[in-house]
């Protein structure tokens, strides 16, 4: 045990090189981080996702602070901000992925076209099959391919017929970019692929029951970088359709597929605005910070 | 501290770990190498006494089925097959292949054929009743204390009950053929006897398989359902830990108060009769399923939490999620824990002893209401029978056993092996 000083000198409780975690509140909106407080442009218009005033619990702990966002139709939209700042964390509440854990508890409003996810009247199959999710590590069924892509029109009852089963694995392939790669295999097992084609195929997957927003949760981090640039490719064209929340640690990543980006920080949105914006001239001295890599 | 530098002390300090791994594999063979001879010498020692129970002694006899002789003259009267004489027949012929056997020595010469031989006479003749009348070629079991003096003359262990003079007729029956060592069938045939000889492993074996068909049908379900119940569905709260708790507790209970909790309940209460399959087949399940729960819940949480979350990320429901993904991936665990508590179950006499499994039966068993015995309590039976000849018996049902649980091994390994699926 090391003894400690009666008095603290005033300097070393603000060290400039640290992030500070503010206490008091302020209304600049360059200062430190406010509760509920988000710089530059959290809503839209044509919100997909209404979310207001959300906090998540584990257990006693809030992982999630206050936070409101919009996410709009059809745009990419990234998540970013330093490990165990919430963002996985706010990104699983958006198809109850978080339900299965016991100790968590949301609150706050969330819609999703007006319509409350966290309604016990919502049901969470359907949530899904609407708001679709891609992992961290690729996660295909130790089963065929055909069968992986298959899987989710089947349960939902989607074809009815083998030749429209077989339509929808197609194209959900051709979309995900691996037709060509996997036209002639399609009975060999999903565990057999590289990392990168697995992820691709979990991609089809999600979109094979045709949702209208895919989740990723740092799809690219388990891939090199020549799946990562497939896989980026992909979000890119998926954006046509599809509305895309993508988690992620790499800011390049953020930069490259995003048209917007929120910055998380220790549960808080610290701030959201264009892509562009955050990269080249973030409103939020935090922001500032992680992105030019002082921290994070 | 000393200065020296750091190599050297790594150095220094290799040859102590180095030493420390070649003494930890030396134990490591040591330790298997004391299993491994001690099943060589368990082996060794039921092979070795048991092989006999493998073989029977036998009389080829020209038997002359003579209607004054034998007080019968219609095979298919039941009143006449009551009153009828089938030892003398079999006497007759046995003393006409001894020559220096007169009139005199009938007693000493019917007692190297088996007392049950004559019975075996009469099962032929009422088959046949067309042979009355004529001579017949067949083959008999020979009296036990020939068996024994047949195969262990001069083994120490075994007392031979034969007089001299019989020894003598043996041997030259022996020679000529006329006393035959061959297979035993009769062991596989057959149910339990006082007769050594005639005593057999059927009914015991049936009564086993039929004992462990009632346990599987009604420990693996039930042992499935509740492990999925309480690894997918179950709520966490403190009756959830209880319940686990206890199904670890039950695992660990002698095997022997299952016993006396059938006899109290499915026996005392329920009012189900004793010694029979269904109820021995109740008291291993009771036995069997905390085995099942525990290696099923095991296999359940093995399944990666990916393949869960990947089939509700697409819209599966919770059950669709343990049928379709967990329930397949954690089958081959399951089926593997069931196949080694079931030879558990099929290794257990305690339990069985207790609700009457125990009691002597000669039938093989026709059904699951049917008084039966099972293949360890039939071991347990005869090992602790008077008669040394049951010695031999005991360590053939033991070998049958063995290979009984052996094969139930290997299925389960084949299955993992087969089933199992990599990713």
């Amino acid at each position: 045990m090391t003894s400690i000083p009666t008095t603290v000198p005033e300097k070393k409780l603000h060290d400039e090189n640290e992030p500070q975690i503010p206490v008091v509140e302020e209304t600049a909106a360059s200062g430190p981080i406010v509760e509920g407080k988000t710089v530059g442009t959290p809503y839209a218009d044509d919100a997909k996702f209404k979310l207001r005033d959300v906090e998540v619990f584990y257990g006693e702990s809030r992982a999630i602070k206050s936070v409101s966002l919009d996410i709009a139709s059809n745009e990419v939209i990234a998540f970013i901000g330093p490990s165990g700042c919430g963002k996985s964390t706010f990104l699983r509440c958006l198809n109850r992925m978080n339900d299965s854990i016991d100790i968590c508890r949301v609150k706050g409003t969330l819609e999703l076209d007006g319509q409350d996810l966290y309604d016990p009247r919502q049901d969470v199959v359907e949530l899904r099959a609407r708001v679709g999710m891609v992992f961290q590590k690729p996660n295909p069924f130790p089963k065929s391919i055909y069968d992986n892509v298959a899987y989710g029109p089947r349960i939902h009852g989607l074809a009815n017929r083998k030749s429209e089963l077989d339509d929808i694995v197609e194209s959900s392939l051709r979309k995900a970019g691996l037709w060509d790669e996997v036209k002639d295999r399609l009975d060999a097992t999903a565990t057999g692929m590289s990392g990168g084609q697995q992820q691709r195929l979990c991609i089809a997957r999600t979109i094979a029951v045709s949702p209208e927003v895919v989740l990723m949760d740092e799809p690219c981090s388990a891939l090199d970088p020549i799946a990562t640039a497939k896989v980026e490719e992909l979000i890119a064209e998926l954006s046509e359709s599809y509305t895309i929340v993508i988690v992620t640690h790499s800011m390049q990543q953020a930069a490259r597929v995003s048209h917007r980006t929120a910055y998380f920080h220790l549960g808080h949105l610290v701030e959201v605005n264009d892509t562009s914006t955050v990269f080249t001239a973030p409103e939020h001295e935090m922001t500032e910070s992680y992105i030019t890599g002082r921290f994070g | 501290m000393t200065n020296r530098p750091q190599a050297e002390i790594v150095r220094q300090s290799l040859k102590k770990r180095y030493r420390k791994e070649k003494r930890f594999r030396a134990y490591g063979i040591l330790a298997i190498a004391i299993a491994l001879s001690a099943l060589v010498v368990l082996f060794t020692d039921i092979i070795g006494k048991g092989y006999t129970g493998f073989m029977k002694t036998s009389l080829n006899l020209e038997v002359e089925l003579n209607q004054e002789m034998m007080f019968l003259d219609d095979a298919t009267d039941q009143k006449q097959l009551r009153m009828a004489d089938f030892v003398e027949p079999l006497v007759q012929a046995l003393l006409k292949e001894i020559p220096d056997a007169t009139e005199a020595d009938r007693d000493a010469v019917r007692k190297l054929i088996n007392p049950y031989a004559s019975t075996d006479l009469r099962e032929a003749l009422v088959n046949n009743p067309d042979w009355l009348g004529s001579t017949r070629e067949m083959n008999l079991l020979a009296h036990t204390d020939v068996d024994v003096y047949v195969k262990h003359a001069g083994d120490s262990a075994y007392s031979i009950k034969l007089s001299e003079q019989q020894r003598e007729w043996v041997d030259g029956l022996l020679e000529r053929g006329i006393v035959e060592v061959s297979f035993n069938d009769t062991f596989f045939k057959g149910g339990d006897s006082r007769d050594p000889s005639r005593a057999g492993i059927m009914g015991a074996v049936v009564g086993s398989l039929l004992t462990m068909f009632v346990t599987l049908i009604l420990s693996f379900p039930i042992g499935v359902a509740a492990a999925i119940y309480l690894e997918e569905f179950a709520p966490q709260n403190k009756l959830t830990d209880f319940i686990e708790v206890n199904i670890n507790n039950l695992a660990a209970v002698p095997s022997i108060i299952f016993g006396l909790l059938g006899l109290a309940v499915f026996i005392g209460l329920f009012g189900m009769p004793r010694s029979v399959p269904v109820v021995g087949g109740l008291v291993l399940t009771l036995m069997t399923l905390p085995t099942i729960i525990i290696s099923s819940r095991a296999a359940i949480k093995s399944v990666p939490p990916s393949i869960r979350e990947a089939a509700s990320g697409i819209g599966a429901s919770k059950m669709q999620v343990v049928l379709h993904h967990v329930l397949p991936l954690a089958l081959p665990g399951m089926l593997t824990g069931s196949i080694i508590g079931m030879a558990q179950a099929l290794g257990e006499t305690a339990p069985l002893l207790l609700i009457g499994m125990v009691a002597f039966i000669v039938d093989v068993p026709d059904g699951f209401l049917d008084s039966a015995t099972v293949l360890p309590v039939q071991v347990f039976l005869w090992a602790g029978s008077p008669e040394l000849a049951f010695i031999e018996r005991a360590s053939a049902a033991i070998m049958v056993l063995l290979s009984f649980l052996i094969s139930m091994n290997a299925l389960a390994i084949w299955l993992r092996k087969r089933l199992e699926r990599r990713w």
